[in-house]
């Protein structure tokens, strides 16, 4: 499965999954943000059937944000088994993000 | 487009860079803050600067503005944010929008002083440097913007429109950010204020912020002499080099940066 697209219930979903899933929370209006999307659509190819990866936009799913405590954004949350492993806050290098997917495949 | 150049800062270093990458035939833009903002705009006279003792701050950075913008060079008055590289290409964030580039020529300033009590350790938990990436977030919670910029004010009135109980400081004295995992309050000039969110709006930006595994001593990005930094097709100028905090420097610094990013650009534009 190639990069996928979150609201609450396919967030839910994807969260029970036994591999490792990658959450980039972000909105349109963050330049920031978007200027991190082809680096976490590069992650969702190089690692597809490995690891599930998705984004989640704060403006249409808010209580998603908050239940995550999102305070700034982008930031990209790590899971594996449900629980949280990782979180990166604000754009890192593509490496960044790269390492932490292989280091928890 | 892929513009030849991305430069941040529009003081002496960057508008000269500007102008020199023009004078290369390149294709040129440039982030800048207001030109109050920039601190040869307080000075009301410059004595050493080469040929035209005595000239103020204001005529000579308004002079160099001119120049840059004559010689073709887009600028654009916006917050750059963050930059990174994906294949040969820059990012680079200004606000809510994103360009792209061949090269990059930092001139982003000196940041003065020291991160304030509590800013790095709630940095992306409450601390927030974007009012427009981070103020939707808020909407409807307290928030306090402390302002060291001319155009502070106007982000704090951003973040009122979109529904943020804001209380603005314009050049507080005295600030230290409360909260043990999150932001809680901050303390202005010993008295306390509660807030979710902390907005910090300064006339310079940490280069290191600005681009993460940047190579700096002392604060200072390190650079060689054709102003490279340890990332390639990535150049720095004027007082983000570090001392003397002079315009003739910075000027002659970014017209290193902008000749180094214009041979960059043709070597990676064939």
């Amino acid at each position: 499965m190639a990069l996928e697209h979150w609201n609450a219930a396919g967030f839910a979903e994807a969260s029970t999954s036994d591999q490792l899933v990658v959450v980039d929370f972000w909105a349109d209006w963050c330049g920031p943000c978007r200027m991190l999307g082809p680096t976490v659509e590069e992650l969702a190819e190089r690692y597809d059937g490995k690891a599930r990866v998705g984004k989640v936009n704060v403006d249409a799913d808010p209580e998603l944000a908050r239940h995550f405590g999102i305070m700034s954004i982008p930031t990209v949350v790590f899971l594996k088994g449900g629980k949280e492993i990782a979180r990166k806050v604000g754009v890192m290098p593509a490496a960044v993000y790269d390492g932490l997917v292989r280091e928890n495949l | 487009m892929t513009y030849d150049i991305l430069i941040v800062g529009g003081g002496p270093a960057g508008l000269s860079a500007a102008v020199n990458g023009r004078a290369r035939g390149k294709s040129v833009l440039l982030l800048s803050s207001p030109m109050a903002d920039n601190p040869l705009w307080k000075a009301e006279r410059v004595e050493n600067y080469l040929g035209l003792p005595g000239v103020t701050g204001p005529e000579l950075l308004g002079a160099f503005r001119r120049h840059a913008k004559a010689s073709g060079a887009e600028i654009r008055e916006l917050r750059a944010l963050s930059a990174m590289p994906v294949g040969e290409t820059w990012y680079l964030s200004g606000e809510e929008h994103v360009f792209e580039g061949r090269s990059l020529v930092l001139a982003a300033g000196a940041v003065r002083g020291k991160a304030l009590p509590g800013e790095e350790r709630l940095l992306g938990r409450g601390v927030s440097y974007c009012a427009t990436c981070d103020g939707m977030l808020y909407r409807g919670r307290d928030v306090v913007v402390l302002g060291w910029t001319e155009s502070a004010e106007r982000e704090a009135d951003f973040l009122r429109r979109i529904g943020c109980a804001v209380r603005f400081h314009d050049r507080p004295q005295g600030v230290e950010i409360l909260g043990e995992d999150a932001v809680t309050g901050v303390r202005v000039n010993g008295r306390e204020e509660k807030a979710d969110a902390v907005f910090l709006l300064r006339p310079a930006v940490a280069p290191t912020a600005l681009l993460p595994g940047l190579a700096v001593e002392n604060g200072a990005v390190t650079v060689d002499r054709n102003m490279a930094t340890n990332l390639p097709g990535v150049f720095a100028a004027g007082d983000c080099t570090g001392g003397p905090y002079q315009a003739a420097k910075a000027a002659g610094e970014g017209l290193i940066a902008g000749q180094s990013a214009a041979k960059w650009a043709d070597r990676t534009n064939q």
